[in-house]
């Protein structure tokens, strides 16, 4: 069994910039916002001498790699690109993570960007260059297990709508959020139809966003200005298209498990309800949500409806999931997303996160699902 | 001996009410005309009329494709070539496109008895499909209806091929430019007279002094009509009785172009007993008349026309049928880009026109489409082809994407599992006014996907198998 990872990397510093339709801010200007704030809350004050390699996650397209170079002007450096699907931020950050451990370098800048409110379209970009698989859209492919998990364990639309009004609760008091509006279920259950059974309201938004975090080798982690918050574990597992792989089951989403198995080994958690006391889960729609409660263990499979009534997962349950409003509130810009759970889940642990802190949390999760979808990222970060 | 073994036809789900039309609001019962869907042309048409036709048989025993139409979305790429791959035909099978003139559909079908009677061995397969465009609101867009037939021809048939007889006629009756966005015709009086009546009686008395036989030889009348009155009139020209003459379906499909004598040739055959003998009766630019002798009854193919003729939708608006055909100004807007690549799909042809999926040689699993490694044991490389097209599934899941740009929305998607464990994402065809469940059982149909680019993008559909045939306004 190989060594792993687990408390040799330290989060150090975390930034994020205002997430929205940024109509007035380029990419580099997102980027310089979230790693400047990354910086000073690390202590950080010169940057060429300080960072030793750079990790990014954009997916849509962009300069990439010079894109980050040109605007924190990082050059006689290594910089580079990272992708995978939505789980993009979270796996730049376990290529910094991994970087660390192996002795590579000894300080690391993530940054996780997007910016997808320069295509000039209000939803995903529409497909048509080929004929199979369309529609090729997330809400599409992200609501095939509704009709299956509805008809097999009695859920409908209301549940779903529960978990819009939670999130946007959430984001009303995330400071960086894009949506800061109450909603109630009726506006959720009313709303135009995306997909069915996705409305508008069970849909992520599109936004423009960048988020940074400083790693450092945890044996360092002392010389910076910040709260250490330690690595516990991070994983990506990819599984088969939902599309083609002969013994799906449409009930809830291979790649979550296959990460959450893999995760959980890693930081030695047996009861992940247990043992974890805050979750940034990747809610691109309700029901992703709702199946990762299930996926990642937090409850038992066909249990979720049961929790969402209780509010388990709300600010004040038992596990509070999506604190800052997720993607529902904050969108997706999807380099950023996974980078921007991590910011959150850093300030939950250091007791920095305002009026939607959790009381005492130690251990924290986050959670990106993406592709039909195939790829997964969980990483759990710890205080001690 | 050349006869016709099996037949087939297709009628599209989709009716536009002729009130419509005018602006008038759609009566029960009112005089309808069968529409090609949005995803619908003439190839798929063509595809569905072939595979009714081809029930039952081995894809592998036709040696030739014989294409009849005057609507090819393709001035210059052959559409049987598409017809042949979309129906698993073999790679060495002939395909030929009949088309110039309403009357290819005869031109095929007794290219195809020629054919045989020189190389008995051989099999063809005749099919014709027109979805033909009139000028919005013009008195030509209440006659024009779409449909397909196809005709299986060889040496072993029940319906056998005595002889036939053309004309040709020079005139400008029924034309369509190639820069015509519309066919065009002359005066109606003009066509009928000089053109339909003369043309169709020259080619009946021809074919009768050639067989030396009469009118009375037979019992069944299949005979294009330019419109309800002209047919009827020539009918009695003929001499025949109503019981005689296959109902021309005015009212109900429409003058379906070159599959139109096909369509009744279709309704005959379903109805002529043995020792019957039927006429064919094709026109265009001249006519064709064609005798066949029923030895014994031949039976339909899957989808007998009374089936197809109940299973029927209404078209919500006249709005609606323009923009399914392109009519409406925004269209082309809609569809700005490049569309499919050349490439791409000329390497995915087997599976997205062909819908062949593969099982592994080892543990069974198939998957669609084909890969290099399987799901099942990681096997690299050992697959057999399974063609899916003929085979039925299930809905393992599904949702209707009101993001997805359709001129008919929303887009109905789902998984399917074919029989034999193959999984596909496939979009669900005429199924809007349905009741979707999980597990609920579907067949698989060819339908136009878009057409982003100007190029037609063609793939399978799922088609609930249980199709209600009862009144339905709510498409």
């Amino acid at each position: 069994m190989a060594e792993g990872i687990r408390d040799k990397v330290a989060i150090v510093g975390a930034g994020c910039s205002q997430f929205g339709e940024n109509w007035d801010m380029s990419p580099q200007d997102m980027i310089v916002d979230a790693a400047y704030e990354a910086y000073q809350d690390a202590g950080i004050d010169n940057p060429q001498e300080q960072i030793d390699a750079v990790f990014c996650g954009a997916v849509y397209p962009s300069r990439g790699t010079a894109e980050v170079a040109e605007s924190l002007k990082l050059f006689d450096r290594p910089v580079t690109l990272v992708q995978n699907y939505c789980a993009t931020g979270t796996d730049a950050f376990r290529c910094g993570v991994m970087s660390i451990a192996a002795g590579m370098y000894d300080t690391v800048l993530i940054v996780g960007f997007d910016k997808p409110k320069d295509r000039g379209v209000s939803g995903p970009s529409v497909m048509m260059g080929t004929a199979r698989g369309l529609p090729m859209t997330p809400a599409a492919w992200f609501s095939l297990c509704a009709a299956k998990y509805f008809e097999t364990y009695n859920v409908g639309r209301e549940e779903l709508a529960k978990i819009a009004v939670k999130n946007h609760h959430n984001g009303t008091l995330a400071p960086k959020s894009m949506l800061k509006r109450e909603i109630t279920v009726e506006d959720a259950l009313n709303a135009r139809m995306i997909s069915w059974p996705f409305g508008l309201y069970d849909c992520a938004a599109q936004s423009d966003g960048a988020s940074a975090l400083i790693l450092s080798r945890s044996s360092l982690a002392a010389n910076f200005k910040g709260d250490p918050v330690l690595v516990k574990a991070v994983a990506i597992s990819l599984a088969p298209d939902p599309q083609s792989d002969p013994d799906f089951d449409f009930l809830g989403w291979k790649p979550s498990q296959y990460a959450a198995k893999d995760v959980y080994r890693q930081a030695g958690i047996v009861d992940p309800m247990k043992a974890i006391d805050v979750a940034q889960v990747h809610d691109c729609f309700t029901l992703t949500e709702l199946l990762t409660y299930e996926d990642l263990g937090f409850c038992e499979r066909g249990a979720a409806k049961e929790h969402i009534e209780s509010g388990t997962f709300a600010l004040g349950g038992e596990l509070p999931i999506n604190t800052d409003g997720g993607l529902k509130t904050f969108g997706h810009p999807t380099g950023a997303t996974g980078v921007r759970m991590l910011y959150e889940n850093t300030l939950q642990l250091r007791g920095n996160a305002g009026e939607r802190q959790i009381k005492g949390a130690t251990t924290a999760l986050s959670h990106n699902i993406g592709g039909a979808p195939q790829t997964c990222g969980i990483a759990v970060l710890g205080m001690n | 001996m050349s006869s016709i073994s099996a037949y087939g036809a297709y009628i599209p789900k989709r009716r536009l009410p002729l009130p419509l039309i005018g602006g008038r609001p759609a009566t029960p019962g009112a005089p309808e005309k069968a529409v090609a869907g949005f995803d619908e042309d003439t190839i798929t048409m063509a595809v569905a009329a072939g595979s009714d036709c081809l029930a039952g048989t081995e894809r592998s025993v036709v040696d030739e494709l014989y294409f009849a139409s005057t609507t090819s979305p393709y001035t210059e790429k052959q559409s049987a070539a598409v017809i042949a791959k979309a129906l698993n035909l073999r790679d060495d099978a002939h395909t030929v496109d009949f088309s110039g003139s309403l009357r290819a559909a005869g031109a095929a079908l007794s290219a195809a008895f020629n054919a045989v009677s020189a190389s008995p061995d051989k099999t063809v397969l005749v099919v014709a499909s027109d979805s033909r465009l009139a000028a919005p609101g013009s008195p030509l867009e209440q006659n024009f209806g779409d449909a397909a037939a196809a005709f299986l021809v060889s040496s072993e048939g029940l319906v056998s091929f005595d002889d036939c007889f053309s004309v040709n006629r020079e005139m400008y009756d029924i034309w369509q430019g190639s820069r015509d966005r519309h066919v065009q015709s002359w005066e109606e009086r003009f066509v009928v007279k000089h053109g339909y009546n003369e043309a169709v009686r020259d080619a009946v008395c021809g074919l009768l002094d050639k067989l030396d036989g009469t009118i009375s030889d037979y019992a069944h009348l299949a005979c294009y009509g330019p419109d309800k009155r002209s047919h009827r009139a020539m009918t009695s020209m003929l001499g025949l009785n109503a019981g005689q003459v296959a109902d021309p379906l005015f009212g109900r499909v429409g003058n379906c172009g070159t599959a139109f004598a096909p369509l009744l040739l279709v309704q005959a055959l379903e109805q002529a007993k043995a020792g019957e003998r039927i006429l064919a009766v094709f026109y265009g630019d001249g006519a064709q008349a064609l005798s066949l002798t029923v030895t014994d009854q031949l039976l339909p193919g899957r989808r007998p026309l009374d089936w197809q003729l109940n299973n029927r939708q209404a078209v919500r608006s006249y709005q609606s049928y323009l923009v399914s055909r392109n009519l409406d100004a925004n269209a082309d807007d809609r569809q700005a880009s490049g569309g499919i690549s050349a490439t791409v799909h000329f390497r995915e042809r087997d599976a997205d026109i062909g819908f062949i999926g593969a099982r592994c040689n080892q543990c069974d699993t198939q998957q669609f489409p084909a890969t290099r490694v399987c799901y099942g044991c990681f096997a690299k490389d050992q697959f057999t082809d399974v063609p899916l097209s003929a085979l039925t599934g299930r809905v393992l899941s599904y949702t209707k994407d009101f993001f997805f740009p359709s001129s008919d929305p929303p887009v109905i998607a789902g998984m399917c599992e074919v029989d034999g464990g193959a999984r596909v994402y496939l979009q669900m065809a005429d199924s809007q006014d349905c009741e979707l469940r999980c597990d609920l059982p579907v067949e698989f149909v060819f339908r136009k996907i878009h057409q982003a680019g100007g190029k037609p993008a063609y793939f399978w559909k799922s088609r609930l198998l249980d199709q209600t045939p009862e009144e339905s306004t709510n498409g």
